[in-house]
């Protein structure tokens, strides 16, 4: 487990924006302009599933996103609290907080096509027609 | 092992030695804990399953609510289907205030919500968030007992089965780490399994089995421990009942026939009938049967016995089926007895009831609530006959069985009445009269006056102890009338009669034949 951070859910996502340079799939977020996606991702601890779902989530907003995305990592070791509120129960899960509605997708993202269409970034009928 | 402190589980001693290896959580809902000889296994999993709404959720409920109030353990209810606002709700119907105790810390509700349609899935992942949240809320307030109702949500609501499987696996393993005394609850499957998803192959350690069914519209609740590692327990199903006070099972077959027999007396109420009991009356805590047809005088009997009862300062518990309280103080008053004054006193409690209101397990279960709650000296039960109604023979005189046995336990008198038909009193009797220590017969017979100008002729009444065990009794055939002053026997109470000449002689005239 990580060191303890006791922090409120405002205080927690302040802090998220400074503290970039800290450990592996840590609390990062990348500075917006016109910030049109707000994601949280939510891990409990440094597992193989929440560095593949970071890294994965970091490559598709890169590509899809350009600069207009902050990412909050929510560790729940950390804060247990916060998982009440999105209703967590799996991690990883990427909760698209903005634009609204509230989009959840769970797993390490592998799919790049599912957490797309998780994302409203591509028609679900596009996955559709391959299945 | 001396077990003093718990008078639930003092009723077998053989039993005890068990205990020591199996720690117990007790689970507040009465009589399961005596099935159980003490609740269910401390530190471990137990499962609850059921249909809907055979009671799981209120069930799992009362087990955290007797944990927070009665044994100061606060208790962790992870809901799957209802939010707190619901559940709060629905126990306050029961007369729980579930807000208050959150705020004392003694519970905590946290409402797991999982749609499959809210959201996409994309490879691996595992249920620690889940976990995240139950450990969470059993350090937020120490939680000793947990609730995870009903888990199986967690198959409809994630797409991999696999995963969830295996993470339940893992779950369940890491609770019994935890040090808190975990409930499941599960629905039952198509063909007699005991869970949809086959939870039982996990959570192995304790099983109860709840069940709702219909027979001739008729609905009975039973329970039954299917599994419990490490400990003897009843196996039998024990009726329950879901009402305003939540949920009690009937042990009553783990009774047996093990009470004390009493040689202290109880008067009849009526001197007559004391007389032809070997001139003391009933023993206490012995059964008694009244037989007759209609319009014999079954319920004044009873009213007697319950009216001397009050008397002595006894408390009496009569169940009507077939009249309303109110009809029954009324009847009584009419014969000279005034039952109002003891129900004042609290002396006296009629609980009237439709015989069809519910089967006849929950009769007993509600019987035995109501005794167990006012602790009577006497319980009358009028008619019997009613339940008939409801139930075949065989599950009639079983439930009796059942009463008579916890009755005697509780050193209880009873008396029932029964309904039977003309020509064939004795067979009418649904083979319950072997129950019974004391078999009264009330009949009615056309008799002849020789002095017409005197009175028209009647119908008499006539009394018959068929049996009365322990006891020299009365073998005769005695008359009685139902007068303004109650119940008299025309030779026995030693009073002007005014036809005595009539019964005599026919008496004669049979003997005679």
């Amino acid at each position: 487990m990580k060191k303890a951070k006791s922090s409120s859910t405002t205080s927690a996502r302040s802090r998220s924006s400074q503290d970039g340079s800290a450990r592996g799939p840590a609390k990062r977020s990348t500075k917006p302009k016109t910030m049109e996606w707000e994601l949280r991702l939510y891990v409990a601890g440094n597992t193989p599933n929440s560095i593949a779902a970071f890294s994965n989530l970091q490559q598709i907003c890169e590509k899809h996103m350009g600069g207009r995305y902050r990412i909050e990592i929510i560790d729940l070791f950390d804060n247990p609290q916060l998982a009440r509120g999105d209703q967590i129960v799996a991690v990883p899960t990427l909760v698209r907080r903005l634009p609204t509605p509230i989009k959840k997708i769970i797993g390490d993202l592998s799919n790049t096509e599912r957490v797309l269409v998780g994302l409203d970034l591509k028609p679900a009928r596009s996955l559709a027609a391959r299945r | 092992m001396k077990n003093d402190g718990n008078p639930r589980i003092k009723t077998s001693t053989k039993h005890l030695h068990a205990q020591e290896y199996v720690q117990k959580t007790p689970t507040g809902t009465e009589g399961l804990d005596e099935i159980t000889r003490g609740g269910i296994p401390t530190g471990r999993n137990t499962l609850v399953c059921g249909g809907a709404g055979s009671g799981k959720t209120l069930f799992a409920m009362k087990y955290l609510l007797c944990g927070a109030i009665e044994y100061g353990e606060p208790g962790l209810c992870i809901s799957f289907e209802e939010n707190a606002e619901e559940l709060t709700q629905n126990m306050a119907s029961l007369g729980f205030n579930l807000a208050e105790l959150e705020k004392k810390k003694m519970l905590a509700i946290d409402h797991v919500q999982i749609a499959r349609h809210e959201f996409e899935e994309t490879g691996e992942y595992d249920l620690s968030g889940l976990f995240v949240r139950i450990e969470h809320g059993i350090r937020s307030i120490g939680a000793k007992r947990l609730v995870l109702d009903t888990i199986e949500v967690l198959f409809t609501g994630l797409p991999n089965e696999a995963i969830v499987r295996s993470e339940l696996r893992r779950l369940f393993r890491w609770l019994k780490e935890q040090g808190v005394t975990t409930m499941i609850t599960a629905e039952t499957g198509p063909g007699g399994t005991l869970t949809r998803h086959g939870l039982e192959e996990y959570v192995a350690d304790c099983v109860i089995l709840l069940d709702h069914r219909v027979s001739e519209q008729v609905s009975t609740r039973r329970l039954r421990v299917v599994k419990y590692r490490g400990s003897p327990h009843g196996t039998n199903e024990f009726p329950f009942l879901l009402d305003e006070s939540g949920l009690s099972v009937v042990p009553i077959t783990s009774v047996g026939l093990t009470h004390q027999a009493s040689t202290e007396r109880v008067s009849s109420g009526i001197p007559g009938l004391d007389r032809m009991l070997g001139g003391k009356g009933f023993f206490r805590s012995s059964s008694i049967l009244i037989s007759g047809t209609a319009g014999t005088g079954k319920s004044s009997f009873a009213a007697h016995f319950a009216n001397a009862a009050a008397e002595r300062g006894e408390r009496c518990l009569y169940f009507a089926f077939e009249e309303s309280p109110s009809q029954i103080l009324r009847n009584m008053r009419s014969v000279g007895l005034d039952l109002e004054r003891w129900m004042d006193r609290g002396l006296l409690r009629i609980e009237a009831s439709r015989p069809t209101s519910t089967g006849l397990e929950g009769h007993l279960a509600r019987m035995h609530r109501d005794v167990s709650a006012f602790k009577p000296a006497i319980v009358v039960i009028d008619p019997i006959t009613n339940l008939v109604s409801v139930g075949d023979s065989p599950a009639v005189k079983s439930m009796l069985t059942r009463l008579i046995d916890f009755l005697k336990l509780h050193n209880i008198t009873a008396m029932f009445t029964n309904l039977t038909v003309k020509g064939m009193v004795e067979e009418t009797s649904v083979g319950i009269s072997s129950l019974m220590d004391t078999w009264i017969l009330l009949r009615e017979m056309d008799i002849l006056v020789r002095d017409i100008s005197a009175s028209a002729p009647e119908r008499q009444r006539a009394i018959h102890l068929l049996k009365s065990r322990g006891m020299a009794h009365s073998r005769k055939m005695e008359p009685f009338e139902i007068t303004d002053n109650g119940i008299h026997m025309l030779l026995l109470d030693g009073r002007e009669s005014r036809m005595p000449q009539a019964t005599e002689s026919r008496w004669a005239r049979k003997k005679a034949r």
